[in-house]
């Protein structure tokens, strides 16, 4: 179907935008920027904020821009002196309801609200101040809300209702006392959050932020005592650059090794080795449920702890077809624990193991059971969001551009093609794809079906049949905690009518994008950075030299030297989990 | 029930039987009817009376309640006002048994006659109007007494002391009993002469003559205070379902819509837009199911229009909902009323449940292929869920907060579906208007606000009461000459109307017609019917205080101007009332109110100023006067409102 197309006048220039854009963006299109607050380009306009008024001629009222479509004809005006000073005005009122800590803030050069003050040129609190003291809530250790901070813009509880379909975030009471807060007045830890941080990561004022520990592993970095190593996750390399003035997508996997020595780290692995050892795990576990008729199908990836956490709250039915390979990051935080402390001759107990990691869930996942801490000590000790490695990098005076390229350590830091692409949605599959084909066929897949596109790309249930040799194996792929019921209960339904199930394996990520969009990942994300970053990722697939994550020579060797083959004892002793009902709320 | 069965309830006969009928709203039952009731109960099977007691609605005359209204043979229908159980048995052993009426009780027919027709008269009532100067009636009634005994019809006529004979500031008021002829600023030369005229020669004394009835017009209360509300065949009996019986049989939908339009119905709600272009706009998209909703939500202070017209004739808005149902196309329909009214909520799910055992709903309503259900959802306590999109979210078991429109709930609405939200009132304007027509309705009004409307006249007012008057009639003569002005006699300074989202209108503005357009041109707006009346002692600030209050109250919260400019203007407001307020604050005020109105998401938000920009605009010396006089002149004031509280009390 050709999409109609609007004509209309915006500013005194003319206009074209599909039928259907709402005047915010038919506007943007045209180069013109009208403020908001509470929309954002992921969700649905919310019209909190009232900053996006416009004025259509013939109306007397002031429509919002974000929720009014553009209509044939219509004559807009989006910038004049009367609109600049009612927004002036609101951005006062925002103010006056908002505590002046900007120095003292996590968003502080970030905010969005800072940010609109500034171009607003608000030079005085011309109207009292009044913010209701509400304590802050640190229960959760990936996520800390300052309820103060908040102008409810209704972003995160949108993006916790609607996105991620978990409803830990609500709004309580009303008019001036109207407060975001877990549904139920609870605290966070006691609510269903499965600590994405997608509400962090589009929370436009520091309202909520991850739970910084950079502190603690400076501290860590200042013991003589302790033989500090890190590990960085697939899509930090393509993201990191943001808060560092680069293109979106840039890959800076080698200045970040780098960088992380010049920190003081004394090794430095890639999560990328992990994620294929991980591969190797779950692809055999794939070969033995697919062929072998080992246990539950559909397969189901495990390695997003926020999904993890929300299967197990609100689809605990599939514990059984999930995969209980550990997560790269597990995966790597016993090998080096385990594995690299023992030949380097390094006590476990003083080897401190940080991950940098896209991630605020993954603060969650270092003490998610008694497997975490597999090595005999806590596997990995502490796990650091991609914006807190800025923060520290910032902190460290270290000119990050200009940084020579470094490697990371051998024996827990080459990677495939495969393992990097853990970091966008389809990659896990994709990666475990190339190595299941292998392990049940014995061959690999053929050059130019390595990259398993069908797979690929934003949408938020992507569903492909892969030929294996003359057998289809029926995928599905889903991101964004809402995209998974559906998958889910196509499963159930055929499970309950006794029918062949619809998928064999079925990757799930939390995050919409996967780990390029993760909630610890720099501000600012859209599907268009999204993409961005999900090209930089493909970009290092495409460059490496090594494309299946059992070709790595790394994993060859640590399964020759240390674990045997996928699913030994020891595997099974070092690299699973088990997974197990839990309550949707703690009170 | 098929057609022949509707159409076999006849109006009833009112003067065949004796009867009595207690107003059972909650206005009456807060006053102390339902004491009455078994007061007059309790009399009957004592001393056995024929008469049949029942309970109906209000008839408005919320000063009089408890009302009782009596028929008994022979005699015309007569009303009582502030009945109480002690005075109610006294209705049978006088009224009914006897033929004589109550005096300080016996309410005077508004309906004035302007001849005698050679009626044998067999009464007088009379009442002193004025409220200043001491209550003269007692004399009068002396003086009329003595001048029939001296004419020789001490015997036949009686006197008796109105209640109220729905006259003002007249002097001395007489009505001749049965006929209603009345007279006005009658002195003591005038008793001999409407006794020698009148009662000896048949003839009028012209000059005394109130020739006048009273100016309201009862379409959306046709019935209230006439029936039981918990009887559908007394709805029936009066002309209940005859508006559904026309729309279903002999008109198209279209032509429903058609007639909607003709009538020139605007929403009653407030906001006046024309119900059948609403109606269309949701007939228009092509859509599986479709809704209806009667917005019953009734929130603003002193407002109680809707609550009146639900406990009192229940059946006229559902019949007014099944038509609109049948004109946009919808089968299901909800009433959504705000968990504070009870009764209303009780007497609905009443009429809803009587109609759908008498097969006027459920499938194939009349014989036709009109299929509806209709079902009540409480409001749980929230202003903001009268504005459309926050109802649609209560009712889907949402917080109920606004969003922002497009999408118009007509196109998805109610579970994303096509829905058409109407208020009460409205609903029973268009039962009405499908059974009397179209051209009945519009004959009420003006050109661009056609009909009627209701108000509830309460504040510093003589006689709180319902008013229903033609669009178009002034807010004086709705102050003055229907409820009798000012309580004790004082100076009227405005009447707010419109509720929180209104304004004042001050007494230079008074003899502007009521209409939608002239109440916005003045700064304030129709609203969904409150009038409040407000004397010279009424501080303006603490009005805009009052209103505004309410409104922060009330906010949702969702969007920012709303949230947070209310707040801060009321503490403005608060700041300048306790005298410690700059002139900077004014300006500060209007650019707050100024960024509210513009950026709010919602009518609450929006208008939310209103009562604040219009008293600054008629009254802004007021506020100077607390900015100039400081604590010293607020101080006065606050003791001067707590006195008259005090009084009030």
């Amino acid at each position: 179907m050709i999409q109609r197309m609007i004509n209309a006048t915006i500013n005194g220039m003319p206009v074209k935008v599909p039928d259907g854009t709402s005047i915010l963006d038919a506007a943007r299109s045209a180069q013109l920027k009208i403020p908001t607050l509470c929309k954002h380009p992921d969700l649905l306009p919310t019209a909190a904020c009232g900053l996006c008024i416009v004025k259509i001629a013939g109306q007397g009222k002031f429509p919002r821009a974000c929720a009014t479509p553009l209509e044939e004809g219509m004559d807009i005006v989006t910038h004049d002196g009367e609109l600049t000073e009612i927004r002036r005005s609101v951005i006062e009122l925002i103010i006056s309801n908002h505590p002046n800590a900007c120095i003292t803030c996590g968003r502080n050069q970030n905010c969005e609200l800072q940010t609109l003050a500034a171009e607003f040129g608000i030079r005085s609190d011309s109207i009292k101040r009044y913010v209701r003291d509400i304590p802050m809530d640190r229960s959760n250790g990936s996520i800390v809300i300052d309820f103060t901070k908040c102008i409810k813009c209704g972003r995160c509880v949108q993006v916790c209702q609607d996105v991620q379909n978990v409803s830990a975030l609500s709004f309580l009471e009303r008019g001036i006392n109207t407060r975001m807060a877990p549904a139920g007045d609870i605290s966070l830890a006691e609510s269903p959050c499965i600590k994405c941080g997608q509400c962090a990561a589009h929370c436009p004022t520091g309202a909520i932020v991850e739970n910084d520990e950079t502190v603690a592993v400076w501290e860590a970095l200042r013991d003589p005592e302790l033989f500090c190593s890190a590990q960085i996750a697939p899509s930090v390399r393509v993201a990191l650059g943001e808060e560092f003035g680069y293109e979106a997508g840039t890959n800076l996997t080698s200045k970040i090794y780098a960088v992380l020595r010049r920190l003081g780290f004394k090794a430095v692995f890639d999560t990328n080795f992990s994620a294929d050892l991980t591969i190797m795990e779950e692809a055999s576990e794939f070969a033995q449920r697919f062929v072998h008729g080992k246990g539950a199908l559909p397969l189901i990836t495990s390695c997003c702890p926020a999904w993890t956490d929300y299967m197990e709250k609100f689809h605990h039915d599939f514990v059984d077809n999930f995969s209980t390979a550990k997560s790269p990051q597990q995966m790597l935080g016993v090998m080096a624990k385990t594995y690299f402390s023992e030949k380097m001759k390094i006590d476990p107990a003083k080897h401190f193991q940080v991950s940098i990691m896209p991630c605020t869930a993954k603060k969650y996942e270092l003490e998610r059971t008694e497997e975490m801490y597999a090595s005999g000590h806590k596997d990995v000790d502490i796990a650091l969001t991609t914006r807190e490695l800025a923060r520290m990098i910032k902190q460290s005076g270290i000119a990050f551009a200009e940084l020579p390229d470094d490697e990371a350590d051998s024996i827990l830091g080459e990677y495939s093609g495969a393992g990097t692409i853990f970091g966008v949605t389809g990659g896990v599959m994709e990666a475990a794809l190339r190595t299941a084909y292998n392990f049940v066929t014995g061959e690999n897949l053929p050059k130019e079906a390595i990259d398993v596109t069908p797979v690929r790309g934003l949408e938020g249930v992507k569903e492909a049949e892969i030929d294996v040799q003359g057998t289809k194996v029926r995928i599905a792929v889903a991101h964004g905690m809402a995209n998974v019921g559906k998958v889910l209960d196509r499963v159930r339904a055929a499970r309950e009518a006794g029918e062949e199930t619809p998928y064999h394996f079925i990757e799930v990520m939390a995050c919409p994008g996967g780990c390029i969009g993760g909630g610890g990942q720099p501000y600012g994300v859209t599907d268009e950075i999204r993409l961005k970053r999900a090209q930089g990722i493909y970009q290092d697939d495409r460059d490496c030299q090594v494309r299946f994550s059992h070709e790595n020579p790394e994993i060859k060797s640590i399964y020759k030297n240390f674990l045997g083959e996928p699913l030994s004892e020891r595997s099974h002793q070092l690299l699973h989990t088990h997974y197990k009902p839990r309550k949707v709320y703690k009170k | 029930m098929t057609l022949e069965e509707l159409d076999s309830y006849q109006r009833t006969n009112g003067k065949s039987k004796n009867w009595i009928r207690v107003g059972l709203d909650t206005g009456g039952i807060a006053a102390g009817g339902k004491e009455v009731l078994a007061s007059l109960r309790e009399e009957k099977d004592d001393a056995g009376y024929e008469v049949d007691i029942r309970s109906c609605g209000s008839c408005g005359l919320s000063f009089a309640d408890p009302t009782v209204e009596v028929q008994v043979e022979g005699m015309p229908t007569m009303l009582y006002g502030a009945v109480d159980a002690k005075t109610a048995p006294l209705i049978l052993r006088e009224h009914i048994g006897k033929g004589h009426l109550l005096d300080d009780h016996v309410m005077a027919t508004r309906k004035r006659a302007t001849s005698l027709d050679g009626e044998k008269q067999t009464a007088v009532l009379v009442m002193d109007t004025c409220v200043v100067g001491g209550d003269k009636t007692k004399f009068f009634q002396a003086s009329f007494e003595q001048e029939l005994k001296v004419h020789g019809f001490g015997d036949e006529i009686r006197v008796y002391r109105a209640f109220d004979m729905g006259l003002y500031d007249r002097g001395l008021c007489a009505q001749l009993f049965p006929s209603g002829v009345t007279f006005s600023n009658v002195l003591s030369p005038d008793i001999r002469r409407i006794i020698k005229d009148c009662l000896v020669e048949g003839k009028i004394v012209e000059d005394l003559l109130e020739s006048e009835s009273d100016p309201q017009a009862r379409v959306v209360l046709r019935n209230c205070g006439k029936i039981d509300p918990d009887s559908l065949e007394d709805s029936l009996r009066n002309g209940g379902y005859r508006g559904l019986r026309r729309a279903l049989t002999e008109m198209t939908p279209e032509q429903v819509i058609e007639e909607m339009k003709a009538s020139g119905l605007r929403g009653r709600g407030g906001a006046g837009f024309p119900t059948w272009l609403k109606w269309k706009l949701t007939r228009d998209p092509e859509s599986q199911r479709k809704y209806v909703i009667c917005n019953a939500d009734e929130g603003d202070p002193g407002a109680f229009m809707d609550r009146s017209v639900l406990e009192s004739d229940p059946h006229s808005v559902l019949e007014g909902l099944m038509i609109a149902a049948y004109a946009i196309g919808a089968s299901k329909g909800y009433f959504y009323i705000r968990a504070e009214y009870p009764l209303a909520v009780e007497r609905v799910r009443q009429a809803i449940e009587q109609a759908r055992e008498a097969g006027l709903l459920g499938r194939k309503v009349l014989g036709t292929d009109f299929c509806f259900e209709a079902a009540v959802r409480l409001g749980a306590g929230a202003f903001v869920c009268g504005e459309e999109t926050a109802l649609i979210a209560s009712i889907e078991g949402k917080r109920g907060s606004p969003s922002p429109r497009p999408p118009y709930p007509s196109v998805k609405g109610l579970w994303g579906m096509p829905t058409s939200i109407n208020n009460v009132e409205t609903l029973a304007c268009v039962s009405a208007i499908c059974n009397r027509g179209a051209e009945a309705f519009a004959r009420y009004g003006t050109e661009d606000s056609p009909g009627t409307k209701v108000f509830a006249v309460t504040g510093k007012v003589r006689h709180a009461q319902l008013v229903e008057i033609p669009m178009g009639y002034p807010i004086r003569s709705v102050i003055f000459d229907i409820c009798g002005g000012v309580l004790d006699g004082e100076d009227i300074k405005g009447v707010q109307t419109g509720g929180p989202s209104g304004g004042v209108i001050p007494e230079k503005h008074l003899d502007a017609p009521i209409s939608y357009e002239s109440l916005r041109e003045l700064g304030s707006i129709m609203g969904s019917g409150g009038m409040l009346v407000m004397d010279e002692r009424d501080s303006m600030v603490d009005v805009a205080k009052f209103y505004l209050r309410f409104c922060v109250d009330e906010s949702c919260g969702k969007c920012a101007p709303c949230r947070i400019g209310g707040y801060q203007m009321l503490q403005i407001i608060e700041k300048i009332y306790r005298g410690r307020g700059e002139e900077s604050d004014l300006s500060q005020l209007r650019h707050i109110c100024s960024a509210m109105k513009s950026a709010s998401l919602c009518g609450l938000g929006q208008t939310a100023p209103n009562p604040v920009l219009s008293t600054l605009r008629y009254f802004e010396h007021e506020y100077m006067a607390f900015i100039e006089g400081g604590h010293a002149y607020a101080r006065k004031i606050r003791q001067q409102q707590k006195e008259q509280e005090k009084v009030a009390s």
